[in-house]
């Protein structure tokens, strides 16, 4: 098998399938390992990583933290409200001061879409990129991609429905290309005001109506209602919004067949998703969880492999 | 090229049934002791051993397969990214006596991963290592096997084949050796 065609992990839009496969492939392997009493491989003992977070983050940057430890790679962690950014120094100066550490690779979310190409065009070291504002978040659309995978058997012809706030959603971006480069077939679905005018010319279905959505579907991604970056009203309630768009046991119950939920997280339960949904059966929420330290430490393990020493 | 054949099928056949005796000398019962072989090629010999110590002692033998592909010490040293395979160790190896068992020894660089690796399933109360071939003289590494099918003294240049009827269809060890290696 080949090495991934691409030197730094910026979106999915520049992996093509084999990429993606190669990654599933070393995660599977991954997956074993942190099932193991000793959940440690000494790989990457001589890679150190910084995780720049500009923007906030719980389960991403504890799951890369997770990946690269378990790799064995020195890690250092860097948060923006506790550093000079608030001093007024800029992004470049920021990675340059943390670079002449002599750091391998570097795995930044930030606020503005663009930042981790911005930066991979600039500095030396690897770029992962773990979310920039609307544009990409990566390794949750191989996550979730792998995790559809692991449930159903495979990728290729399934039918995914990503339902929620897509005009702000960089999850749901990533996952429409990763899903389309395995072979799926996808639809979003939300209210006219959250899904974006020319979203068709992704080869995207829109759907503004759930019931008929999920009746579509093989799997439903839900994604949370991102009131941080709403700055005028999408929609009139969460009300209105979680009697139209929320995804409840008697909706799943009158479906003919048993859907896949999805969530990347964080919940807002009872908005777009209610807590006997997101804690039944038929979602896999946790496992998805879990798939995200094995495909960032797989991410991690073949990026690593391209820094020449 | 030339070509030698180092052993042939009887010879191969002769060689496995001799260290499973080896074996049983040394474990007697085998209720403390575990089989483990190195993915990829260890696997082979590990069958044979395990099929032929159950005939002989009529009774089940524990074997798990061992892949070191994250404990090697050229990663990062190569074109291709190196690619794992299976492991299977469902069996805690703590206190236990572990037989490691490879196809080919050389440089002991394979062996020292797999030491690192098997560490990290418990802690045994001993290694032992088996292997078919043991090229002596290119040792890397300060590593002996103490259990060896046949040794064999090449050349840097020479390369080995241990070949399996499951992948190649006869079991047989050759010798290449290529022309300007007698010059």
């Amino acid at each position: 098998m080949n090495n991934l065609s691409v030197e730094n992990l910026i979106g999915i839009k520049d992996l093509n399938r084999e990429d993606i496969e190669l990654i599933f492939t070393m995660a599977d392997s991954f997956k074993e390992i942190i099932n193991r009493p000793i959940k440690k491989v000494p790989s990457l003992r001589d890679i150190t990583i910084a995780n720049l977070f500009f923007e906030n983050s719980t389960r991403t940057r504890i799951s890369f933290e997770l990946a690269q430890k378990r790799l064995s790679a020195d890690v250092i962690n860097f948060s923006a409200s506790a550093s000079s950014v608030k001093k007024g120094e800029t992004l470049i100066d920021t990675v340059n001061n943390i670079l002449a550490m002599k750091v391998d690779m570097v795995v930044m979310r930030h606020p503005n879409p663009g930042a981790a190409k911005f930066l991979s065009e600039r500095v030396p070291a690897k770029i992962i990129n773990a979310g920039d504002g609307t544009h990409e978040h990566p390794t949750q659309a191989l996550l979730d991609a792998f995790s559809i995978r692991e449930k159903l058997g495979s990728v290729e012809g399934k039918k995914v429905v990503i339902v929620g706030d897509i005009l702000h959603s960089r999850v749901a971006l990533s996952n429409i290309y990763c899903l389309q480069k395995l072979g799926a077939e996808v639809m979003v679905c939300g209210p006219t005001t959250l899904i974006p005018k020319f979203i068709h010319l992704l080869g995207v279905r829109a759907e503004h109506n759930l019931q008929k959505a999920l009746e579509w579907c093989d799997v439903a991604n839900v994604l949370r209602i991102q009131l941080e970056r709403q700055e005028i009203k999408y929609f009139p309630s969460l009300r209105e919004y979680a009697m139209l768009f929320g995804i409840n046991k008697s909706i799943l119950e009158s479906l003919d067949k048993e859907i896949v939920v999805m969530h990347p997280g964080p919940i807002n339960r009872g908005v777009e998703i209610t807590s006997d949904v997101a804690d039944g059966k038929q979602a896999i929420i946790l496992d998805q969880v879990e798939n995200g330290v094995a495909i960032r430490m797989a991410v991690t393990y073949l990026l690593a492999g391209k820094i020449e020493r | 090229m030339e070509k030698q054949v180092i052993l042939n099928e009887q010879q191969f056949n002769l060689t496995l049934k001799r260290l499973s005796h080896q074996l049983i000398e040394n474990h007697n019962d085998f209720s403390d002791t575990v089989l483990i072989g190195l993915q990829p090629r260890g696997i082979h010999v590990l069958t044979y051993l395990k099929a032929f110590l159950e005939e002989t002692l009529q009774q089940e033998i524990r074997c798990g397969i061992l892949d070191i592909t994250f404990y090697r010490d050229d990663f990062r040293r190569r074109e291709k990214p190196l690619i794992p395979s299976v492991t299977n160790i469902d069996f805690s190896i703590e206190k236990k006596r572990v037989v490691l068992i490879d196809d080919v020894l050389y440089t002991g660089r394979t062996i020292r991963s797999g030491l690192d690796a098997l560490l990290a399933f418990g802690r045994p109360s001993g290694v032992e290592l088996l292997v078919l071939i043991d090229r002596r003289f290119r040792r890397e590494l300060p590593i002996q096997a103490d259990y060896i099918g046949k040794a064999v003294d090449t050349l840097t240049q020479e390369r080995v084949s241990v070949e399996w009827q499951e992948t190649e269809g006869l079991n047989q060890v050759t010798l290449f050796t290529p022309k300007e290696a007698h010059e």
